[in-house]
């Protein structure tokens, strides 16, 4: 079998393990990362939410965002777990379609 | 290490979007005269194990998660400008669909993990392997010792980030607009967790790749990186 081949199944098996980034940090009862917490949660880090923070904060709403479908929070951590596959099938997806279209322009004969 | 949207002030983004844009510029155009089109998959192979090893957030018990970015390999295998390409791809994707990183901090980001991260990687481990075969264990060490510093310096150039926030901005009462946090609670914070914990996992999966690929098909790995510039 081709390298890159098996390359592509390794890919495929971290896609399939991925909810291990979500589980993981769950059991160890982790919080967020450092420096990247919802804007809520300063009024309990300093007791107010920084004004430009605030604003910025909810500038964009993304499709997918923190890699779980729209009211899934609350179905628990199997559901959760099964969105964030699809999330990393979708952003792998994406992110090799884009580095392809790129990868052939600049390939282009020139 | 994903800056949201609003903990830099517009003078950070702004300037971090400015920094970048050349850097993207210049990446394009070395890029196009030297990938062969043997590398394009390896590109986009490294580009999508960049975005989903960041998805694999190691916790620190009781503490906070972080995660390895894959950036310090993809620049082993496809050379820092092309994989400064690659990974700001797989960063703007988190951004914009996934939340993961503010849409305004996309120049800062790519500034800390596609840039700062790729070039420190690339050249440790070119000067630590130095003149030595492709299937030496030197460069597996190599990969290791470059995965681990370029992440922390990573780290480093984001806590800065976020700790020159308050310097620049302050309200009428003093109160913080944008990141609350000093260099003082910053840097040993964003260090602190990633050279204790996060940067072992960036070395231990860097060098890991670059041993099952010495391994797997040498001849691979040698041409890879004799294209990689």
């Amino acid at each position: 079998m081709r390298t890159t081949t098996k390359l592509w199944i390794g890919l495929g098996i971290l896609i399939l393990l991925s909810p291990l980034g979500l589980l993981l940090p769950e059991h160890f009862k982790a919080g967020d990362a450092w420096g990247e917490w919802g804007a809520d949660t300063f009024k309990e880090l300093i007791g107010y939410i920084p004004q430009g923070l605030e604003k910025l904060s909810s500038l964009w709403s993304a499709p997918i965002p923190d890699y779980a479908f729209k009211g899934q929070v609350e179905k628990g951590l199997p559901s959760l777990s099964f969105a964030y596959i699809i999330s990393a099938i979708i952003g792998v997806t994406i992110t090799v379609l884009i580095v392809l279209f790129i990868g052939r322009k600049l390939t282009r004969k020139k | 290490m994903h800056i949201p949207d609003g903990y830099l002030g517009p003078a950070t983004s702004g300037i971090m979007y400015a920094v970048m844009l050349p850097i993207w510029a210049v990446a394009s155009r070395i890029v196009k005269k030297t990938l062969k089109s043997k590398q394009v998959p390896f590109l986009a192979i490294s580009a999508a194990f960049s975005f989903v090893i960041m998805m694999f957030n190691v916790p620190i018990p009781a503490g906070t998660t972080g995660h390895a970015t894959g950036a310090v390999l993809a620049a082993i295998l496809v050379g820092p400008w092309a994989a400064c390409i690659a990974v700001t791809v797989a960063l703007v994707v988190q951004a914009l669909l996934f939340g993961d990183g503010g849409i305004t901090a996309i120049g800062a980001n790519c500034f800390n993990m596609a840039f700062v991260e790729v070039f420190v990687g690339y050249y440790l481990y070119k000067l630590i392997s130095g003149s030595s075969l492709i299937i030496s264990k030197r460069r597996v060490i190599a990969a290791g010792i470059a995965g681990y510093i370029a992440l922390n310096i990573a780290a480093l150039s984001t806590a800065i980030m976020f700790g020159i926030q308050p310097l620049l901005h302050r309200g009428p009462q003093g109160e913080s607009l944008y990141c609350p946090y000093g260099l003082n609670v910053a840097i040993p914070m964003m260090l602190g967790e990633h050279l204790l914990v996060f940067g072992w996992v960036e070395a231990v999966v860097t060098a890991l790749v670059i041993k099952y690929l010495q391994k797997q098909d040498p001849a691979l790995l040698g041409a890879q990186e004799e294209m990689a510039v």
